[in-house]
């Protein structure tokens, strides 16, 4: 088979190398008369010191003995120091700073045990073992024409003995069970991986649903203390979560799948700033709020630039402009930063009256539906 | 009946047979355990086979055995670490002896990370060893693949290899992923948010996708636990098999080898595996190891103590994946936010996200795995390859590989894009900008060049052999004139140089057949026509004797003008290739 693909080449096929002469497709050493070098064969063998000079090779044995030597030494040093170095020691490493004394000292005896025996097995081998080329002859790859046609008995009697082509009941059935069995096992993992729930990323734990119907308070993060509207100055921020999370803390549950979508950003900026006068309303005087949770893959959009007024995510660098409803100006997110409607309650603090008017993070599929 | 008697008991001897002593003393060298493990497995055939495989050296050749090795510090160091670390997203208070995070909230799973850089002695040495193995290990798997590439060793018969190859790269970069993300700290826990995010991007299961994977909300407490399993069993367990096979076929195919004297490609020229290649390679494993061992004594990685534990809500600046997802980082960072569009039946396509993310990484895959056999149709080489090509000398080859390594670069960068602005002052839009004009206009600019410098090699290459070598010796003639000497190269230096086969481009015989129709394979073949003169094309032809011979001549006879070379070459024919430093000393 390989043996006709290489015979075809140039005669039944459409395709001839260009000079025509079918040599193309042999290998040069087996073309003969044609004005090539001659391959020289191997050059001569040069002698090393120590083939020749027992001093030369006496002092290789040394040197390859001191290596192994040295090996053995980073070993004590390693087993000693593993008991002598105390866990809190520190020490000043020169171009690198503080460093652990432990690490240091273990790595570099552990490394110098392992790195010797290399050095020395390879010093080894290129002083003192032969370098004495040896050459091995290649044969094809492929099988003759014989072991092929014998395989393919061997293989035709073993189908011919199953009976498997006069019995096409059995192919059938036989392909339909081993094309069906892995089915269970499919649906076993594909199953009962995860519960699904694509609801659930639409909502936040900002829904007043979640705390009866009342508005909810923006806490600090982490602290979790409520923020009053006159402690919010121009120019600052403060990364907030909603008072509704308590509950999931105190019970230690789905904290942060809660937090992973109700992380919120607030910030105050000058109101005239603020060209959209919906991001005017939802938030009061130059104080508002956004989903800190990018609306790309889902970072949180932790870099705040205070002279540009620029959200900025970390992650891929997508930036957010916050006079313009925290529209995307840059990067690879698509939508604007969803906003938090914010208002202050009669005692002077901070709450969210409505929840987020469309799901926050990154984009799926059944988001706009 | 007869075969039986006294004269002759069952254990006599016959003639011929020998003495039992005899017997032991012709085993002698196999005695011992050794024969007791010869007598039950016959393993002396295959060790004396093995014992004599021969290797060719070359230094490019090691790049796979760093692989090799350490991977093999990684599957080690990784058992060692499994004693102590806990998979489990389990919420717990840190109470261990790093005071900055003493009383903090955490997952089981980033406790018992710093308790192993902490509260374990030597575990901080063994969790940095783990891990920049692993880094080199990615970092020798990519630098093997490009040595492989670039030299044609993936040619017949290595395709099934190089396809072996591919898969391991990937899984290396997957198995990095999975395992830098188990200690659960706010890095890697913001990568695994990415990764979330890159899940719901898949048009129509991509929400199906994020549940299953964390069998539930993100981050939820199923995702450390499951990655632990794929990190520690699933696909080491492929790793491992994959591997092995990789090296199997390397043992059944034989080397590579580089082209030059006495090597062919019905030969391997090298050292046997006992003893030269047991000290070199074994010792090499040592050096690998060592040196390992002795960055991880000195250079801090992966500090997750400095980044505290993962939660949804901070985040540190320069937030950046381990260097071999970085082009897939960087594609995310430049692919535009305009992409994503909501379609009919108010569907959301992230393909602002989902080609970077999700589509990138099997597409790159695909292209490296089928290369080999897009070139052997290409090229219509359906010859077994086992002499490396000079890179110079596949021009097209090798051009094809540095444009794609250029794409790969501008990837690379493009992750570092926040870095870079802040490093060099630079505006990070300017740089994402660049890159974005870049990743289009950076390869076929890299292809042109790199094609350009291989035919100047090969130009150079044939100046070398016809004109020899600069010696550095200047010659002030009678008449005044300066001329640097050349001495002739030897024929084994020579060699190394003339010994590649240029090929020309395949053409069509004719597109119609005998009757005068449109032969349909005429039609088929058309493009590969095509192709082939792409890579054909431009070709510089090595050397000859006879140029050679020519090329003496001219320098006898002072100035030769160049369409003499024909006319000069049978006067020269029988005349010995003498030394040009001695005919200018003639002048």
């Amino acid at each position: 088979m390989n043996d006709n693909e290489t015979t075809d080449q140039g005669t039944n096929r459409a395709l001839v190398p260009a000079s025509g002469d079918g040599h193309d497709l042999l290998p040069a050493s087996l073309i003969t008369g044609v004005d090539q070098f001659e391959n020289p064969g191997l050059p001569p063998h040069v002698h090393r010191a120590a083939d020749d000079d027992p001093a030369a090779a006496k002092r290789a044995e040394r040197q390859v003995a001191t290596m192994f030597g040295l090996s053995m030494l980073g070993t004590l040093v390693f087993i000693v120091s593993y008991f002598a170095v105390p866990d809190e020691a520190t020490f000043f490493f020169p171009g690198i700073g503080i460093a652990k004394t432990q690490n240091v000292v273990l790595g570099l005896s552990l490394g110098f045990a392992i790195f010797f025996i290399g050095i020395g097995a390879v010093h080894w081998a290129k002083t003192l073992m032969s370098d004495e080329e040896i050459v091995e002859e290649r044969h094809e790859q492929a099988s003759t024409a014989e072991e092929r046609a014998k395989a393919v008995a061997v293989v035709s009697a073993g189908v011919a003995s199953t009976q498997l082509p006069r019995r096409p009941l059995i192919k059938y059935s036989l392909g339909g069970a081993l094309g069906l069995f892995a089915l269970p096992l499919g649906l076993q993992v594909a199953g009962s991986l995860g519960p699904v729930n694509v609801e659930e990323l639409k909502h936040t734990i900002w829904d007043p649903k979640d705390n009866g119907g009342k508005p909810i308070r923006l806490m600090r993060d982490p602290e979790m203390t409520p923020i009053r509207f006159d402690e919010v100055t121009n120019g600052s921020v403060f990364h907030v979560m909603p008072e509704t999370l308590q509950k999931y803390i105190d019970e230690g549950k789905h904290v942060l799948e809660a937090k992973a979508k109700a992380a919120v950003i607030l910030i105050r900026l000058d109101p005239d700033l603020i060209k959209v006068q919906k991001a005017k309303d939802w938030g009061i005087d130059g104080v508002v709020a956004y989903s800190k949770i990018c609306t790309h893959v889902g970072c949180a959009v932790g870099l705040y630039e205070q002279q540009t007024h620029h959200l900025l995510c970390p992650c891929h660098q997508s930036t957010f402009d916050l006079t313009e409803d925290c529209a995307v100006i840059f990067g690879p997110a698509k939508r604007p930063l969803p906003q938090l409607k914010i208002t202050v309650d009669d005692a002077g603090y901070l709450v969210a009256p409505q929840g987020f008017a469309e799901p926050v993070g990154p984009s799926f599929w059944e988001r706009a539906r | 009946m007869s075969t039986i008697n006294e004269t002759r008991p069952a254990d006599a001897l016959r003639a011929g047979d020998r003495q039992a002593d005899e017997r032991a003393s012709s085993t002698k060298p196999l005695g011992g355990i050794a024969g007791w493990m010869d007598d039950r497995l016959g393993g002396a055939k295959g060790v004396s086979f093995l014992a004599k495989k021969v290797f060719p050296d070359h230094w490019s050749f090691m790049l796979g055995e760093i692989a090799m090795y350490s991977m093999i510090v990684c599957l080690l160091t990784g058992a060692f670490l499994t004693f102590w670390f806990v998979p489990s997203a389990t919420q717990v208070v840190y109470d261990g002896s790093y005071v900055p995070l003493q009383g903090v909230t955490m997952s089981d799973a980033y406790r018992s990370t710093l308790a192993i850089s902490f509260d374990i002695r030597g575990g901080l040495l063994i969790r940095q060893i783990h891990h920049w193995a692993a880094l080199i290990f990615v970092v020798s798997v990519f630098v093997h693949m490009a040595r492989v590439f670039f030299t044609g060793a993936f040619r017949k018969p290595r395709e099934i290899n190089w396809v072996f190859g591919t898969i391991l790269s990937l899984l290396a970069c997957v198995e990095g992923f999975a395992g830098y993300s188990l200690p659960d700290d706010l890095l890697s826990g913001t990568g695994i948010r990415a990764m979330n995010g890159f899940m719901q991007s898949a048009p129509i299961i991509g929400s199906y996708m994020s549940y299953f994977i964390f069998g539930g909300a993100f981050p939820g407490e199923a995702i450390i636990p499951r990655l632990y399993s794929a990190h520690v069993l699933l696909i080491p367990a492929i790793l491992v098999g994959l591997f092995t096979a990789h090296i199997l076929l390397v043992f059944l195919h034989k080397h590579t080898q580089f082209p030059g004297p006495g090597r062919t490609n019905k030969n391997v020229v090298g050292y046997p595996l006992l003893p030269v290649y047991i000290a070199k390679a074994g010792g090499f494993f040592f050096i690998v190891f060592g040196v390992i061992a002795l960055i991880s004594a000195v250079v801090t990685i992966n500090p997750i103590w400095a980044y505290g534990p993962y939660d949804p809500s901070p985040i540190t600046a320069g937030s950046q994946p381990d260097w071999y997802m970085g082009f897939a980082d960087g594609a995310l960072r430049l692919l535009p936010g305009f992409l994503e569009f909501v379609s009919w039946g108010n569907f959301t396509w992230s393909m602002n996200i989902f080609p970077g993310s999700l589509v990138l990484l099997p597409v790159m895959w695909t292209i490296i795995g089928a290369y080999p056999f897009v070139e052997s149709w290409v090229t219509g080489d359906k010859r077994e390859h086992h002499l490396l090509d000079r890179p110079r000398n596949a021009p097209t080859r090798t051009a094809i590989g540095i444009a794609g390594i250029s794409m790969y670069v501008v990837l690379f960068l493009a992750a570092g894009n926040d870095l870079m602005a802040i490093k060099l002052h630079l505006s990070i839009n300017d740089i994402t900008q660049t890159l974005r004009v870049l990743f289009f206009v950076a390869p076929p600019v890299a292809f042109w060049i790199t094609k350009r410098i291989c035919l100047s090699l090969q130009r150079a290459d044939r100046q070398k052999v016809l004109h020899g070598r600069e010696t550095g010796t200047i010659w002030r003639y009678a008449d005044g004139r300066f001329e640097e000497v050349h001495a002739p190269l030897t024929p084994e230096e020579r060699w190394v140089l003339v010994q590649h086969e240029s090929r020309e481009p395949l053409q069509l015989t004719s597109a119609k057949d005998a009757n005068g129709v449109d032969s349909p394979i005429a039609r088929k073949e058309q493009l590969r026509a095509k192709f082939s003169n792409f890579y054909f094309r431009d070709r510089v032809a090595p050397p000859t004797p006879s140029e050679l011979e020519a090329a003496h001549h001219e320098h006898d006879h002072g100035s030769a003008p160049d369409g003499a070379h024909e006319a000069i070459e049978a006067a020269g024919a029988g005349r010995e290739r003498e030394t040009i430093k001695a005919d200018k000393q003639l002048d």
